[in-house]
């Protein structure tokens, strides 16, 4: 009986390793990019190379953009409103990516971009970067309560 | 018994006729390595053929029955055995020196073919597809191309080698031996093309999930049509007449196509995939995964995942018009 129970405890433990490593390659549904760690890492080349981190700086730390990794989520913290963002563009700056970006290459930068705040499971969340590491890397952050900030004032 | 030794051996030669064949070299400097190759080869059956010589005669002279108690020590017969393993030492030494000194001049060798007419190639590895860029102090002049080095027969080329992600490495077995593509650090090899041909390369360091799928064609040809092709390589792409080609380009330009590749005398102008400006002058469709003809090119556009899975490339999420036109474009960029 004990045997039964430890056998069945490390095969439950062998289960954690599962969204970990899982690749997911497919495209049919683009919005699951956050619990796959393969789609969130895309997500961070694509930041990359289509030069988010221009304005929103390397990690998110922001620049001629808005910080990313803070926990003050100016359109909203749902990813639907992270989609919008980068789909339809927001005033004062940020430009519409609907046509440019596809829609899977969208849902992956979403993904991405809520990792910079813990959002998606820790096993998906990227656990190293290409270059210096300006703070812990995404998988090791606390996940934080982001507040949906509102338009900020101008001037600020 | 027999015919298992005999099935095994004869599979053992099907290795013989694989297209990437180091000892069969098409150039001087896989030719150095091939004869460093066969030198290495004939001094290791002569070592072994003295060594198992020695063995066999002892076995053959082997007492037999329980061991016999200790002979009286001979004073002539031990100084014989004592010169012997000596002589044997120092001749293992020699012969060691010897290849060490062999293995030395053709590594000097390899790195000195230079010549001051040799043309200059960089390449740069990427995830999972070869750059190539034809240098030129010009800038205007310089050529993009990918996963094809095309090199005039008999002239030195300096290949000048990095890697724009990971760790990769160029190997033309045929042709020359292998060279680290490393990130942020530039790397340097010598080829030489003996005799027109299109000769295969691969990666030879792991670097993804598709890993294998990125192969590489040199293709030698003699200097007058190397020029040729170097200088149509430098034209913008084809202006198309037709409206189907037309819209194809409309389309290429305004969705996500254009936000990665480059198609010279376009707005497209992206660097993270292969340059496409004369794509379909190229044999093969992802970095030799695909020959390059309309179908495999329609397959690949609207599902990458299924020929390369893990392939940085998004899928073409189009209208069936607009697919097709797109496709029917990127086909005529001879």
């Amino acid at each position: 009986m004990r045997r039964a129970i430890g056998a069945l405890l490390c095969a439950a433990l062998a289960t954690t390793a599962c969204q970990r490593e899982q690749r997911r390659f497919s495209d049919s549904r683009p919005r699951d990019a956050e619990r796959s760690a393969w789609a969130v890492a895309e997500g961070k080349r694509l930041y990359q190379a289509f030069n988010c981190d221009g304005c929103h700086g390397r990690g998110g730390g922001g620049g001629m953009g808005p910080p990313l990794m803070d926990a003050a989520w100016i359109y909203g913290v749902a990813p639907d409103n992270v989609y919008a963002s980068i789909m339809r563009g927001r005033p004062n700056g940020m430009p519409a990516f609907g046509g440019r970006v596809t829609e899977s290459q969208a849902w992956q930068l979403v993904a991405y971009v809520r990792s910079l705040s813990g959002q998606p499971s820790r096993g998906a969340r990227p656990g190293r970067d290409d270059h210096m590491q300006v703070r812990e890397s995404e998988q090791a952050r606390r996940a934080e309560r982001p507040v949906a900030a509102g338009t900020p004032k101008p001037g600020r | 018994m027999t015919r298992v030794a005999l099935t095994l051996a004869l599979t053992a030669l099907g290795g013989c006729a694989g297209r990437p064949a180091a000892l069969d070299p098409a150039g001087p400097q896989a030719a150095r390595i091939a004869g460093f190759w066969s030198l290495l080869l004939a001094v290791s059956i002569a070592v072994s053929v003295v060594v198992l010589a020695v063995l066999l005669d002892a076995l053959a002279r082997r007492r037999g029955g329980s061991l016999p108690p200790p002979p009286a020590v001979d004073p002539r017969l031990e100084r014989r055995l004592t010169f012997g393993v000596a002589a044997a030492v120092v001749l293992t030494a020699v012969l060691l020196l010897f290849l060490f000194v062999a293995s030395l001049r053709t590594a000097r060798a390899l790195n000195a073919l230079g010549e001051p007419d040799a043309l200059t190639v960089e390449v740069t590895g990427h995830q999972w597809w070869w750059e190539v860029e034809y240098w030129d102090s010009a800038p205007a002049r310089r050529v993009r191309t990918a996963n094809e080095i095309h090199v005039p027969v008999g002239r030195p080329v300096l290949v000048k080698t990095r890697s724009a992600d990971v760790i990769h490495s160029l190997w033309a077995p045929r042709l020359a031996g292998k060279k680290d593509l490393l990130p942020q650090h530039a790397t340097s090899l010598w080829m030489q093309a003996d005799r027109p041909g299109m000769f295969d390369g691969q990666c030879a360091e792991f670097c993804g999930h598709q890993h294998a799928h990125m192969r590489l064609t040199v293709v030698a040809e003699a200097p007058e049509a190397f020029q040729t092709w170097l200088a149509h390589q430098r034209t913008p792409a084809a202006e198309p007449t037709e409206p189907a080609l037309l819209h194809g380009r409309e389309v290429f330009l305004a969705g996500p196509c254009a936000l990665c590749h480059t198609i010279a005398g376009t707005t497209a102008a992206a660097r993270l995939g292969p340059d496409l400006t004369h794509l379909a002058s190229r044999t093969t469709l992802a970095a030799g995964t695909l020959p390059n003809d309309l179908g495999a090119l329609a397959a690949w556009l609207v599902d990458p995942q299924s020929v390369k899975p893990g392939v940085h490339m998004p899928p073409a999420a189009l209208p069936p018009r607009d697919f097709q036109a797109l496709v029917a474009y990127l086909g005529s960029l001879r």
